[in-house]
C-alpha cells in the first residue's frame, strides 16, 4: 500500500474501475447508516403517535435556539467540504487544508454547543432512562412539571438519536484530522482526491440527519 | 378429525378445533402431494437420465414457457385458496361471542391466577362447558403466552397491556394449559389445568370459593401463597426451588450476598415481600418480582408472614 | 497447468501470512476454520440439549443450565455459523475467481470483516463464560432480556459487531458484482452462485443495520433503563419484536439464499445440462430479497399484534413460496434429459431439495393465521426451522464444501466414505427432526426443559422424543465422519485433478489444480456462459496421478 494511494491496486484493471468501486462502496455504506438511524426514527413516529401532547411538551425543554444554531454550523461546514472538493479537483491544495480546517471548527463548535445542551439538561435531572428527575428553573420553566409518564421516552430517543448522531459528527473529524494532513502533504492531486470525496459524501449524510434531527425533537 | 385427536394432532375440545384441524389437514394434504410429486420427479429423473459414460453429451433441452407459466400458476392458486380460508377461521379464533363469560387471568413467573366476576379466585382454570369463555389476561412481568392445546388457542399475556382469548369447551374433562413463551427457569413448569364442568358443578365451585372471610390469617395466607404465585419459587417440604424453602424461614438466621446477615423475624420478612431486592439471600439471584408491594393488601401481607411462620 | 509453488497456498509462508492476508481465498479459509469450530461448538450444544430431552425429568442439566445451553446453540448457530459460512467461506473463496476478477472490491476491508466477526464471537463468549447466564433465547425479547444478568449487554454487543462483520461483506460482494466482472461477463453470464451471493449481499446491507440499533436500544435498555422496551417503564415489548424480526426475518434468506446458490451450480453441473430457468431463478433470488422485507410479522400473530398486520403479513408470506417454488421446480427440470452424475456434492443437493421442501412447505403452514396460532412456539416452529437451516443451509453448505474441496485444498476426498456420510446424516437428521413435527402440532411447546408434568395428557412426548434424541446421535457420527475424512484428505488424500467434475465456471476452466495468488495471470474473457457445456467439451481437466 503505497502511501500516496495514487498507484492502481492490482486487482483492479484501471484507476475508473478503481474510483467507480470506492464511491459504490460509499453509498453503500451510507445507505446502511441511513437504515441505523431509520430505526430510531421508527422509534420516534411511534412514540410520537401514541403520546403526541406529551412529546410537544417535553420538547419544548429543548433550547431550538442552539439547535438552530447548529444547523446552521453544520450547514456551513458541508459548504465549506463541497468547496474542498471543488478546490482539490483544481489542484488548489492550499484552499483545501484552509476549508478542512473550517470544517474541523464548525464541527468542533457543533461539539461544544450539544456539550453545554448536553449539561444542561443532565444538571437538572434530565437524564436518558431511570435517572430522570427533572428539577429546578430555567428561561421561566419549572423543569419538575415536566416529570410526566413518557417524558423519559422523549429524552431517551432525544438523548440516543443526537448520541448517535454526536458519535458520527466525532469520527468524522477523526478523519477530517487525518485528510488534512495528507492534502498537506500532497499526497492528492485533481486526478486522485478518492478520499476526500468520499469524506464529504459521508459529512453530507451526517448533515443531513441533523436536518431531520433538528426539527423532529427541537421544533415540533 | 375425532375428538381423540390423531399423530398429527391432540385431541380437540372447544368449538374453533375442527375448524382449525380441518384447515390443518388441507393444507398438510395438499403439501404432501405437492412433495410427493416434487420428490416422485426428482428421483425419477435421476435415475433415468443418470449419467451412463464420462462422454455423456445431453442435448440442450428447449425450456417451456408453458411449464414456466404453471407452475407459477398453480401454487399462487393454492395459496390463495389457503389464505382466505386461514384468514376466515382467524377471524373466528379473534371474535369473541358478545355473550362471553368474562374471567380475569393474571400470568407471572411462573403462575396463572384466575379471578372470576364473583371474586372468586384459582390456580386452575374453571369454565363452563357449552358456553363462550373470554379471558382478559395481563402480566406482572414478562412475556408468557397462555396455551391449551385441546382448545387449539394461544395468545400471548404482557406487562401493562390486555390480550384476550376466547373460546367454547364442547367436553366436560380436564385439560393442560401451558406457558408458550419462554419467561425464565421454570418457564416448562408453568402449567396450569383447565377443569371444564357442567353450568351445575361449575356454578357450584364458584359459589364454594367465594371468599367469605371465615378463613383464619393462617389459612389466608396459604391462599395467597397459592393465588399470588409464591409456591413456584418457594417450596414447604424444604427442597430449593428458584428462592429459599418456607420450611424452617421464620426466626433462622439469613445470609446476605452483601455479607450481612439478619434474624427472619416478623419484619424481616415483610421486608421480603414488599421489597426483596433490598437484601438478596446468598445462592439466589434477585429475581423475585417487585410487584407484591403494589398488588398485595396490608392483610393479605400479613396472613403471608402468618403463614410463613406456620412452616416448621 | 499450475507449477506448485506459485499457488495461493505455497505463495507465502507463515502464520503471519494468513493472520494478515488480503488473499479472498485465504479469507475464505479463515472463515471455514472459525465457522467450523462454531458449528462444532453448537452441536455440541444441541447435543446436550437433545441428551436432556431424550428422557422426562431431569437428565444432564437442570432448568438454568438448559436454558443457557438452548440459548446459546441458537445464537452461536445462527450469528456465529449460518449468516457468515457460506459468504464468509464460499462467497470469498469462489465468487471472485468465478466472475474472473483477482480479488473481491475491498480486499483490506474483507479481512477486517474477519475480524470484527472473531472479535464478535469473542464478546459473545467472554461473556457467557465470565460474566454471567445468558438465558433470553437467541430472540432477547425484552422485558425477559432487559432484566436479566450483565452478560446479554456482552451478547448485543457481540451481535453489533459481528453484524458489522456481516455488512461489510455483503457490501463488498455488491461493489465486486457490479465493478469487478472481467470483460465478457455480462449479468447473464453470472453464475447462479453469483447472483445469490449479490442478492444475499442486498440482504445484508439493508437489513443489518436495523439489528445494529436494536442491540443498542437494548444494550442501552439494560445499562440505564431507558423505557423504549420495558413495560414497567412505560416502553413496548413488541415494538421490540418488530425490530428483532425486522431483521431477523430477512436473515433466514441471508442464510438460504447463498445456499440456493449453490444448489443451482451443482445442479446444472453434475446434470451436465444448463440449468434450467436460468433467468428465473437468478431474479427469484433478487425477488425473495425483497420480498422478505415485508414479512416480519408473520413470528408474531399471537404477540399483540394488530389482526389488520397479522392478516398483511400472513398474505405477502404465502408471496414468498412463489419464488421459492419456481427455484425448486427449474432445479428439478434441470435434470430432466440430462446426465446426472451422482457424486456426494450433487447427493447432498438432492438431499436439500427433499429436505428443504419438507421445511418449506411447513413455513407455509405456519404462515396460515388460525394454523399459527395453534402452532407458533411449539416443536413443529422448531422442526420447520431446523429443515430449512440444517437441512437448507447447512446441507447446501456442506455439498457446496465437498463440490469445491478438490479447488481449495488441491486434494480429493474419498467418495465412498462421503457416500456413506450422506446416507448417515440423511437418516440422522430426519430420525431427529420429523418426530419434533408430531411433538409440536400435538402441543409441546419449544424451550422446555422438560414435559414430565404434561405426560398424563401426552403419553406420547416420552417417546417421541427419545426417538429424536437417538436421531440426533446418529447426526452426529455422519457429521462426525465427514470431519475425518476431510482431516484425511487433507494430508493424504489424492492430488486433484484441475476440473474434476468437468465443471464449466472460471474458477475449474481457468484456474490449475490450485489457484494461483492473484488467480489468474491474465484476465479471462468471457465468451459463453456459466453452463454452456455443449461449447466446452473439453472441461475435464488433464488429470494428475500421484
Ligand atoms: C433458513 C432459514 C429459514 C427459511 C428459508 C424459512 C422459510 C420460510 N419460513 Fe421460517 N423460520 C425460520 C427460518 C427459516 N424460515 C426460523 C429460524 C424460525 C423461528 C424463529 C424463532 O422463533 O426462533 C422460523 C419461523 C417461521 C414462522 C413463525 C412461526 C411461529 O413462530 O409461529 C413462519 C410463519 O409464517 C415461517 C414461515 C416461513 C415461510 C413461509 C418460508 C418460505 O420462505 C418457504 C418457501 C419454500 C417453500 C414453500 C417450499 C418449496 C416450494 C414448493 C415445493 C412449491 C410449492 C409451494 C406452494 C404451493 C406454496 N417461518
Ligand atoms: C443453523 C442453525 C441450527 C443448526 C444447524 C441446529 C442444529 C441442531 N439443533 Fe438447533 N436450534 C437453532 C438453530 C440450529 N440448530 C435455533 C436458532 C434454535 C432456537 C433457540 C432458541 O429457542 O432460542 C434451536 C433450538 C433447538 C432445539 C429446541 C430447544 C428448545 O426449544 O428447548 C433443539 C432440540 O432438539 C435443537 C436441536 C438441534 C440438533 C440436534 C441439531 C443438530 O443438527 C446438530 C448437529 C451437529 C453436531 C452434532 C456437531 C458435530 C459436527 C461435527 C463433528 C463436524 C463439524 C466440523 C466441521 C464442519 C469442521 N435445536
Ligand atoms: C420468581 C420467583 C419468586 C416468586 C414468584 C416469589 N419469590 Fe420470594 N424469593 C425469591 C428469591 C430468588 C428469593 C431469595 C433472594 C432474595 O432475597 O431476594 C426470595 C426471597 C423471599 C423471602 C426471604 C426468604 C429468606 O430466605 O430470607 C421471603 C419471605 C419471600 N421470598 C416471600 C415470598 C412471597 C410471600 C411470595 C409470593 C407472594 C414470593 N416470595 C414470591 C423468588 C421468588
Ligand atoms: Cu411463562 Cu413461559
Ligand atoms: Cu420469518
Amino acid at each position: 500500500m503505497s502511501s500516496t494511494g495514487t498507484t492502481l491496486k492490482h486487482y483492479f484493471v484501471n484507476h475508473d474501475q478503481q474510483f467507480d468501486a470506492a464511491k459504490l462502496g460509499m453509498w453503500l455504506f451510507l445507505v446502511t447508516e441511513i437504515l441505523l438511524f431509520s430505526g430510531m426514527f421508527v422509534a420516534y413516529a411511534v412514540y410520537r403517535s401514541w403520546h403526541p401532547e406529551v412529546f410537544v411538551q417535553a420538547s419544548e425543554l429543548l433550547d431550538w435556539r442552539l439547535g438552530a444554531l447548529n444547523t446552521v454550523v453544520l450547514l456551513a461546514s458541508s459548504f465549506t467540504v463541497a468547496l474542498s472538493i471543488h478546490f482539490i479537483q483544481k489542484g488548489e491544495n492550499d484552499k483545501v487544508v484552509v476549508l478542512l480546517l473550517m470544517t474541523l471548527l464548525c464541527a468542533a463548535i457543533f461539539m461544544v454547543v450539544k456539550y453545554f445542551e448536553y449539561s444542561g439538561k443532565f444538571s437538572h435531572g434530565v437524564f436518558p432512562g431511570a435517572g430522570f428527575e427533572p428539577h429546578g428553573i430555567i428561561d421561566g420553566k419549572d423543569y419538575s412539571t415536566y416529570d410526566i409518564p413518557f417524558a423519559p421516552q422523549f429524552f431517551s430517543i432525544y438523548f440516543v438519536m443526537t448520541g448517535i448522531h454526536g458519535v458520527h459528527v466525532l469520527v468524522g473529524m477523526g478523519v477530517f484530522v487525518w485528510l488534512v494532513t495528507r492534502v498537506a502533504r500532497g499526497h492528492f492531486s485533481p486526478q486522485w482526491y478518492t478520499p476526500v470525496e468520499l469524506t464529504g459524501l459521508y459529512w453530507h449524510l451526517v448533515d443531513i440527519i441533523w436536518i431531520f434531527l433538528f426539527p423532529l425533537l427541537y421544533l415540533i | 378429525m375425532n375428538e381423540q385427536g390423531s399423530i398429527w394432532l391432540p385431541e380437540s375440545a372447544s368449538t374453533v378445533a375442527g375448524d382449525v384441524d380441518a384447515l390443518f389437514y388441507f393444507i398438510l394434504v395438499t403439501s404432501a402431494i405437492i412433495f410427493v410429486g416434487v420428490m416422485g420427479a426428482m428421483v425419477t429423473f435421476a435415475w433415468r437420465y443418470r449419467r451412463r459414460s464420462e462422454n455423456d453429451r445431453p442435448e440442450p433441452v428447449r425450456e417451456s414457457k408453458l411449464v414456466e407459466a404453471s407452475w407459477i400458476a398453480i401454487p399462487s392458486i393454492l395459496v390463495a385458496v389457503v389464505f382466505v380460508w386461514g384468514f376466515r377461521v382467524f377471524l373466528e379464533l379473534g371474535i369473541a361471542p358478545p355473550n362471553s363469560y368474562e374471567i380475569n387471568v393474571t400470568a407471572r413467573k411462573w403462575s396463572w391466577t384466575f379471578t372470576y366476576p364473583n371474586g372468586a379466585v384459582s390456580t386452575d382454570l374453571h369454565v363452563p362447558v357449552n358456553r363462550p369463555v373470554k379471558l382478559r389476561m395481563i402480566s406482572d412481568d414478562v412475556v408468557h403466552s397462555f396455551f391449551v392445546p385441546a382448545f387449539r388457542v394461544k395468545a400471548d399475556v404482557l406487562q401493562g397491556r390486555y390480550s384476550y382469548v376466547w373460546f367454547e369447551a364442547t367436553r366436560v374433562d380436564t385439560f393442560n394449559i401451558v406457558c408458550a413463551e419462554y419467561c425464565g427457569t421454570a418457564h416448562s413448569d408453568m402449567y396450569a389445568n383447565v377443569v371444564v364442568q357442567s353450568q351445575d358443578d361449575f356454578e357450584g365451585w364458584l359459589v364454594e370459593n367465594m371468599d367469605d372471610g371465615s378463613l383464619t390469617p393462617a389459612q389466608r395466607g396459604e391462599r395467597s401463597y397459592e393465588l399470588e404465585g409464591c409456591w413456584p419459587c418457594h417450596s414447604l417440604d424444604g427442597t430449593t426451588l428458584a428462592g429459599p424453602t418456607f420450611l424452617g424461614l421464620a426466626g433462622s438466621t439469613r445470609n446476605f450476598t452483601d455479607g450481612t446477615s439478619a434474624v427472619a423475624d416478623d419484619n424481616y420478612l415483610r421486608m421480603s415481600i414488599v421489597n426483596p431486592a433490598q437484601q438478596v439471600v446468598e445462592g439466589f439471584l434477585p429475581v423475585m418480582p417487585q410487584q407484591y408491594a403494589l398488588d398485595l393488601s396490608t392483610e393479605e401481607i400479613d396472613a403471608l408472614v402468618e403463614f410463613i411462620k406456620e412452616q416448621q | 497447468m499450475s507449477e506448485g509453488s506459485h499457488n495461493y497456498l505455497s505463495a507465502r509462508k507463515g502464520l503471519w501470512s494468513w493472520l494478515a492476508t488480503t488473499d479472498h481465498k485465504r479469507i475464505g479459509i479463515l472463515y471455514a476454520m472459525a465457522c467450523g469450530t462454531f458449528f462444532l461448538l453448537g452441536g455440541i450444544l444441541a447435543t446436550f440439549v437433545r441428551t436432556e430431552l431424550g428422557t422426562p425429568g431431569e437428565t444432564i442439566l437442570d432448568q438454568d443450565g438448559y436454558n443457557q445451553i438452548f440459548t446459546l446453540h441458537g445464537v452461536v448457530m445462527v450469528f456465529l455459523v449460518i449468516i457468515p459460512a457460506i459468504p464468509g467461506i464460499l462467497g470469498n473463496f469462489v465468487l471472485p475467481i468465478q466472475i474472473g476478477a483477482k480479488d473481491v472490491a475491498f480486499p483490506r476491508l474483507n479481512l477486517a470483516s474477519w475480524y470484527l466477526f472473531m472479535a464478535g464471537a469473542l464478546m459473545a463468549v467472554f461473556g457467557w463464560l465470565f460474566v454471567g447466564n445468558v438465558d433470553t433465547g437467541w430472540t432477547f425479547y425484552t422485558p425477559y432480556s432487559s432484566g436479566a444478568s450483565n452478560a446479554v449487554l456482552w451478547l448485543t454487543s457481540a451481535v453489533f459487531v459481528a453484524g458489522f462483520a456481516s455488512i461489510f461483506t455483503g457490501l463488498n460482494f455488491i461493489v465486486t458484482v457490479h465493478k469487478m466482472r472481467a470483460p465478457g461477463m455480462t449479468w447473464n453470464r453470472l453464475p447462479l452462485f453469483v447472483w445469490a451471493i449479490y442478492a444475499t449481499g442486498i440482504v445484508q446491507v439493508l437489513a443489518t443495520p436495523v439489528i445494529g440499533i436494536t442491540m443498542v436500544l437494548l444494550f442501552l435498555e439494560k445499562l440505564m433503563q431507558i423505557g423504549i422496551f420495558d413495560p414497567a417503564l412505560g416502553g413496548d415489548p413488541v415494538l421490540f419484536q418488530h425490530f428483532f424480526w425486522f431483521y431477523s426475518h430477512p436473515a433466514v434468506y441471508i442464510m438460504i439464499l447463498p445456499a440456493m446458490g449453490i444448489i443451482s451450480d451443482l445442479m446444472g453441473t453434475f446434470s451436465r445440462q444448463q440449468v434450467s430457468g436460468y433467468t428465473f431463478i437468478a431474479l427469484s433470488s433478487v425477488a425473495i430479497a425483497f420480498l422478505g422485507f415485508l414479512v416480519w410479522g408473520h413470528h408474531m400473530f399471537v404477540a399483540g399484534q394488530s389482526a389488520l398486520s397479522s392478516i398483511i403479513f400472513s398474505m405477502l408470506t404465502f408471496l414468498i413460496g412463489i419464488p421459492t417454488g419456481i427455484k425448486v421446480f427449474n432445479w428439478v427440470a434441470t435434470m430432466y434429459k440430462g446426465s446426472v452424475w451422482l457424486r456426494t456434492p450433487m447427493i447432498y443437493a438432492l438431499m436439500f431439495l427433499f429436505l428443504f421442501s419438507i421445511g418449506g412447505l411447513t413455513g407455509i403452514m405456519v404462515g396460515v393465521l388460525a394454523v399459527d396460532v395453534h402452532l407458533h412456539d411449539t416443536y413443529f416452529v422448531v422442526a420447520h426451522f431446523h429443515y430449512v437451516m440444517m437441512g437448507g443451509a447447512l446441507i447446501g453448505l456442506i455439498g457446496g464444501l465437498h463440490y469445491w474441496w478438490p479447488k481449495i485444498t488441491g486434494r480429493m476426498y474419498n467418495e465412498t466414505a462421503g457416500v456413506i456420510a450422506a446416507i448417515l446424516v440423511f437418516i440422522g437428521f430426519n430420525v431427529t427432526f420429523f418426530p419434533q413435527f408430531f411433538l409440536g402440532s400435538r402441543g409441546m411447546p419449544r424451550r422446555y426443559h422438560d414435559y414430565t408434568e404434561l405426560l398424563p395428557n401426552f403419553p406420547e412426548f416420552a417417546p417421541l422424543n427419545l426417538v429424536s434424541t437417538i436421531g440426533s446421535y446418529i447426526l452426529a457420527v455422519g457429521l462426525l465422519m465427514i470431519l475425518v475424512y476431510a482431516l484425511y484428505s487433507l494430508f493424504k488424500g489424492p492430488k486433484a485433478p484441475a476440473n474434476p467434475w468437468g465443471a464449466c465456471t472460471l474458477e475449474w476452466t481457468h484456474t490449475g489444480r490450485l489457484p494461483d495468488e492473484h488467480n489468474f495471470h491474465e484476465t479471462p474473457l468471457v465468451t459463453r456462459g456459466p453452463y454452456d457445456f455443449r461449447l466446452a467439451d473439453d472441461v475435464f481437466g488433464p488429470k494428475e496421478e500421484d
